[in-house]
């Protein structure tokens, strides 16, 4: 489908609008209103990076919080040894520099995305699901019994990561900061998926055996494509503990990676932009929800109920729905 | 003589009691158009299957340019030369017929591991891309979606696709299946035209095609090989027109 003027213009609106917004909280006094966008712009790079082997690679990955807790652990743990001045394994310092510690978590994320990859990418369909799955949950109670990092409690960060020139305490300066991150993952995922690479990631979907058929190896590239999606979950992760200040284990809990895959879907899948809105959405409606006295417990269920509508009758998720509408006026 | 560029020595596959393939030897010369024929359920689908490296033969082995293809994924034995089309289109519905060419030059210019130019742009992929397409008879179509084409057209994109390969034996799976008869002319003469250009199996249902194209015709029954020779011998063998052509309906 082509871009229309209709949807650059409304990209721009929100851009503006993104843009606005800290201004916009501040003179409402309301700056809660910042920490809960990048909450959802955080989430929205998880999403994104699942997109990657979720929606173009069509991978059903039900393991990608494993990713994103490896990557807020990472940030935490270096954070905990610059704070007590003990090496980890003898050999690596801690560290409370951003530029830093968040390269490491993607480090980290690449590293062990490339080893479940290996193993997990022999399989497909549901099983590949389960296998995901298990070793996401089998992290989870490995950090789960660390008890120098929390165990189940897991463990506050005091304070943000430094970076030069940026107070990245300052919640406006954190806010600009990951909006920029998740504009350079959008652009570099729209590189990506329209690259060779991208072509071939896309082809597996459609038909392996086709692509095995055209002397494509799929397995170099799905694995490929599977570390950098882990990079991107742990980029995520590791904001996310800087924004929340604290990291347990339940970042890596199995429902977390199913709340990124109904971000991906609701949104629409293979769109990139699909899944931010997605996060947006979902962290939206649950916090809308939550405030609501006595729907607070079941707003899982309305918002259960909203995905059930999207898939049945939203072909392509919220942004195929969307750009439907907004292309009826530019090309028929 | 010359060695031949594909030799299938002695193949044996049995899926539990039944042999699909029955101690099968079968040669395919440079330039040659070999016809495979034979009822449904002679094994012609297993033998596609052993020489593109989706299935493993029990016993025999396949040589080709001399080499022993032995255990090679199918993506090796593509670059080594060996494409294919399938009996039942596998494409990429969602992308543009050009598109799909693309994606197998692109695959023969080695890896893929190329991550930010748009691959859409590159004029050496569409270029190339776009003589395959017309030489099939599709350049009209390049830029549609595969899913909004045509049975028959499929079959071209099928054949375009493994044109991009440049192979040096194109193994065609049953190309005339499902087309109506000036389809079936249309292809005809697209691997007529092909002659002597690419190496060809030609694994077929339809007898005017095979007796228009082939040099040589092998034919199977029950896994075995029950006749092989020139098509005009084929034609009159007792044998054969007893296990095949007498039912009349073929």
């Amino acid at each position: 489908m082509a871009e229309t003027r209709a949807l650059r213009a409304l990209g721009l609106i929100v851009l503006v609008a993104l843009l606005a917004l800290p201004a916009v909280a501040h003179f409402a006094k309301d700056p809660a209103w910042i920490s809960l966008v990048t909450r959802m712009l955080i989430y929205a790079i998880a999403a994104v990076s699942l997109d990657l082997i979720l929606g173009y690679g069509g991978l059903a990955c039900f393991g990608h919080a494993a990713f994103y807790g490896l990557g807020g652990y990472t940030v935490a743990i270096l954070f905990h040894h610059a704070r007590s001045s003990e090496v980890l394994w003898g050999l690596i310092p801690g560290s409370t520099q951003f530029l830093v510690t968040v390269p490491a978590a993607m480090l980290v994320g690449g590293v062990v995305a490339a080893a479940i990859g290996a193993l997990s990418l022999r399989t497909a369909g549901v099983q590949f699901l389960m296998i995901t799955l298990a070793f996401a949950q089998m992290l989870f109670f490995l950090f789960s019994s660390i008890a120098t990092y929390g165990g189940n409690d897991g463990m506050t960060v005091r304070r943000r990561n430094e970076m030069p020139g940026l107070d990245l305490r300052d919640d406006t300066v954190f806010y600009y900061l990951v909006l920029a991150l998740l504009l350079l993952a959008l652009w570099a995922g729209r590189r990506l998926v329209r690259s060779r690479f991208g072509m071939v990631i896309g082809g597996i979907r459609q038909n392996e055996r086709r692509m095995a058929a055209i002397g494509i190896d799929t397995y170099r590239y799905k694995l490929a494509a599977f570390v950098i999606a882990g990079m991107g979950g742990a980029l995520a992760g590791a904001l996310m503990v800087n924004h929340a200040r604290f990291v347990s284990p339940d970042m890596m809990h199995w429902t977390k990676s199913g709340e990124f895959m109904v971000m991906v879907i609701l949104g629409g899948a293979a769109s990139l932009i699909g899944p931010v809105l997605g996060a947006v959405t979902l962290v939206g409606l649950e916090d809308l929800l939550g405030q609501i006295p006595k729907w607070g417990e079941h707003r899982m269920f309305a918002i259960g109920a909203i995905l059930v509508l999207v898939v049945l009758f939203g072909k392509g998720g919220l942004w195929g729905w969307i750009a439907r509408r907004l292309s009826r006026g530019g090309d028929g | 003589m010359a060695e031949p560029l594909l030799r299938a020595i002695d193949l044996v596959k049995a899926f539990g009691g039944l042999m699909a393939t029955d101690h099968l030897s079968l040669d395919v010369g440079e330039g040659e158009v070999h016809a495979l024929i034979g009822p449904n359920g002679a094994g012609k689908t297993t033998i596609v299957g052993q020489l593109v490296g989706e299935l493993r033969p029990d016993s025999g082995r396949i040589e080709f340019a001399g080499e022993d293809l032995g255990a090679l994924s199918p993506p090796a034995r593509l670059l080594r030369g060996l494409a294919r089309t399938f009996q039942i289109s596998q494409l990429l519905l969602d992308d543009t017929a050009a598109d799909n060419v693309a994606l197998a030059v692109q695959a023969r210019a080695g890896h893929s591991f190329r991550f930010w130019r748009d691959a859409r742009a590159d004029p050496r992929l569409r270029d190339e891309a776009r003589r395959h397409l017309v030489d099939v008879g599709l350049g009209a179509v390049a830029d549609r979606r595969a899913a909004d084409l045509s049975h028959g057209q499929h079959k071209q994109l099928e054949l375009a696709v493994a044109l991009a390969s440049r192979p040096r034996l194109l193994l065609l799976d049953e190309p005339m299946a499902g087309l109506g008869p000036t389809e079936t002319q249309a292809m005809i003469g697209l691997l007529a035209g092909l002659k002597g250009r690419v190496t060809m199996l030609l694994i077929e249902h339809d007898m005017e095609a095979v007796f228009a194209l082939a040099d040589l015709v092998t034919v199977l029954a029950s896994g075995r090989l029950i006749a092989s020779g020139p098509p005009a011998r084929i034609r009159d063998d007792p044998l054969v027109r007893d296990a095949y052509l007498g039912d009349g309906d073929a």
